[in-house]
């Protein structure tokens, strides 16, 4: 069973879709460990290290991922931990390359199915390469 | 005398020569319609709108939401939007500044100017409104936690230009239940920051007769996925809250009740939106008489201001965001709305564009001048599926305040408070959510773009990019400004704070005035509240 810890970080609150995907992946039979509101990047490398998890998933609508993502990726190496992180939410589409060369390994992106949100979290758990949840779903 | 006598004689007593009162093909139209022993608009309980004229009587306010960078930024955008004729100005901050947070603190990184102007003192509200006439132009301005900080800031603002505070109009949302319940921006407690919000109302009462000291809102908390039905009774629920914190701290229910504004959300299901309105409206009337007593009929007159549904936007074929934005304004218009916003057609991906932003605006200039629907008050008044859905909405409304009275023994606010504490309207917007979602992936429910009617992804569009810049720029702004004032006067200011905000019945607006005069930082004086009021974690419900 694959274990992820879904969160928010930074200042902003808006969690309707960290809860979605929260509770699409353990209906997908994930273990989930939802890390709330208002983490730092230290915070959530922590509480990856506490919870022994396999992926890392952030929620971000605030504009801050591109200095945030990398920082939660820094604070992992930190503590030698090689978690593979996930970041969805309100990205424009010429920030997702530059995520994945910071060492993202997925990005889901608004419109994203359960379909796709498990199969990205599969994906970064087995670290084949990454890739953009939206190109594979179009199905009705 | 009927009914309609009734509506007629206050119909006649005001202006009504905002539209023209005709079809486009030249047929003279009535300002309402309804049988003679009907309900009127401007007739208790105002299901068919506040006021006896409606929109021939003044057309609601253009009112479009702005905000990003710095506030010189920020300024131009507004100065644009009101040379385009938009009739009010509303304030976007950004997220440090929301929750009270400066732009130099380490937890503000990445997010300063991204999703609103950054605003850490008193100089950037002045840079905000610079050349912006305060006397002559309505503003609201949306903040929660730091709200009384930023009232503060306006009313500095505001007299620094000439305008006195009795006459400065708008808004200050300040509404901090639907937080805890929905959008997440709270600092404080519960109970202190209820007492926060009482201190606006108590001050704008006393002090500034044409503000809105609160914006109760169902915007966010629909947002958050509730339905319809949960929109109005919770929001709803929060005014008749705050309705009871401001009895209990000794005003009269009308003096303020006619100064509580509202802010609804305007989503995608056309005639359960304007249903849902016009229960509102009903039910504030009801319960503003008949419980809390009011008897002057502005206290009992739901106005209110709508945003088209954000969460009704998509990221792909992104231009059908103008046909959905068109239809829920359209809702919001033929629901009675004194305000409205309209989203941007990009906004599912970013703040909009300047374009974009014109769009919009143009989307309500259409709808006001050549749809012909603002000339006739409540026209979908008397449809049996409109009355009928109206009724339906009310009765679920009641059921969920009949359940916050028990819980709260008989005091909605106690009920509301303690079902915060339990993470109960969390848990019913999760739910909601949830069973959205889940009809959205079995295709129950259809999003043209998203679950059907796809296109291979486009290269994305022009949209509004916020680099790293105004980071830099904001924190030497704050950097100089620190610089440059008077220490002493902000330490003494923060201690005046720190030492009103001890004693519950102290209004702490006339200190909060100082403290920005002094060029106090809103994460400054936040941090001296937070030391008497402490910080508040949420009970995480998924």
């Amino acid at each position: 069973m694959i274990r992820v810890l879904v969160t928010k970080v930074g200042l902003d609150g808006h969690d309707r879709g960290v809860k979605v995907v929260a509770r699409m992946l353990r209906d997908a039979g994930f273990e989930v460990v939802y890390g709330g509101l208002r983490q730092t990047p230290e915070s959530v490398a922590e509480t990856a290290l506490q919870e022994d998890v396999d992926v890392v998933g952030l929620s971000m609508h605030s504009g801050g991922h591109l200095i945030l993502a990398p920082a939660v990726i820094e604070a992992l190496r930190r503590r030698e931990l090689d978690v593979p992180v996930v970041v969805g939410g309100i990205i424009p589409v010429r920030d997702r390359p530059v995520l994945l060369s910071e060492g993202v390994a997925e990005v889901l992106t608004p419109g994203a199915s359960q379909k796709d949100v498990v199969a990205a979290m599969e994906r970064a758990a087995n670290r084949r390469p990454g890739r953009l949840a939206s190109d594979e779903s179009v199905e009705g | 005398m009927t009914r309609r006598d009734d509506w007629d004689r206050q119909y006649q007593a005001g202006p009504s020569d905002s539209v023209e009162p005709s079809t486009l093909s030249g047929l003279e139209l009535d300002a309402v319609y309804g049988p003679d022993d009907g309900e009127f608009p401007g007739q208790w309980p105002y299901t068919r709108g506040p006021y006896a004229s409606m929109y021939r009587g003044k057309l609601w306010t253009m009112r479009m939401f702005a905000g990003f960078g710095t506030a010189a930024d920020t300024n131009t955008r507004f100065k644009d939007l009101l040379g385009a004729g938009g009739t009010g100005l509303s304030v976007a901050f950004d997220l440090p500044t929301l929750m009270g947070t400066d732009s130099d603190d380490p937890l503000a990184l990445g997010e300063v100017g991204k999703s609103g102007v950054a605003v850490d003192t008193l100089a950037d509200m002045e840079d905000l409104f610079a050349d912006i006439d305060l006397g002559g132009i309505s503003t609201s301005m949306t903040i929660n936690s730091p709200a009384s900080i930023v009232m503060a800031m306006y009313v500095a603002v505001g007299e620094k230009g000439g305008t006195p505070r009795s006459q400065m109009a708008g808004t200050i949302q300040n509404d901090i239940l639907k937080e805890y319940q929905a959008q997440k921006e709270f600092i404080f407690p519960p109970r202190p920051s209820v007492r926060l919000v009482n201190d606006v109302v108590r001050f704008c009462t006393a002090e500034m007769p044409l503000w809105h000291p609160v914006s109760i809102s169902g915007y966010h908390i629909r947002e958050a996925g509730s339905t319809a039905g949960q929109e109005l009774a919770f929001t709803l629920a929060n005014g008749f809250a705050y309705v009871e914190a401001a009895t209990a701290s000794g005003l009269d229910v009308d003096a303020f009740g006619k100064r509580l504004s509202f802010f609804f959300n305007a989503h995608i299901d056309f005639f359960e939106e304007i249903a849902k309105y016009r229960a509102a409206r009903r039910i504030w009337a009801r319960w503003m008489r008949d419980r809390y007593g009011a008897t002057d009929e502005r206290s009992m007159q739901l106005r209110f201001h709508t945003q088209t549904a954000g969460v009704s936007l998509t990221a792909q074929q992104p231009e059908i965001n103008i046909a959905r934005v068109a239809i829920e304004a359209l809702a919001g218009v033929l629901g009675g709305t004194q305000s409205l916003h309209t989203d941007s057609f990009d906004e599912a991906l970013a703040l909009p564009t300047d374009k974009a932003a014109r769009i919009a605006l143009r989307t309500q200039q259409m709808i006001a001048y050549e749809t012909g629907v603002a000339v006739v008050a409540d026209p979908l008044g008397g449809s049996y599926f409109v009355e009928e859905l109206t009724d339906r909405l009310e009765a679920q409304a009641e059921g969920i305040f009949a359940h916050l009275d028990e819980w709260g023994d008989g005091s909605i606010l106690e009920g509301v408070v303690r079902a915060i504490e339990e993470g109960w309207f969390q848990g019913e917007i999760a739910q909601a959510s949830a069973d959205f979602e889940r009809k959205l992936n079995d295709g129950r429910r259809v999003l043209v773009g998203v679950n059907r009617f796809q296109e291979p992804e486009e290269p994305e569009a022009d949209i509004l990019y916020i680099g790293p810049e105004a980071e830099a720029l904001q924190r030497r702004r704050l950097a100089d400004v620190k610089q440059r004032r008077d220490e002493g006067a902000v330490h003494r200011a923060l201690a005046r704070v720190r030492q009103d905000a001890t004693v519950p019945d102290v209004n702490v607006m006339p200190g909060l005035i100082d403290a920005v005069r002094s060029y106090a930082t809103v994460g400054e004086i936040v941090s001296a509240l937070g030391q008497v009021f402490g910080t508040w974690t949420e009970r995480a419900v998924v």
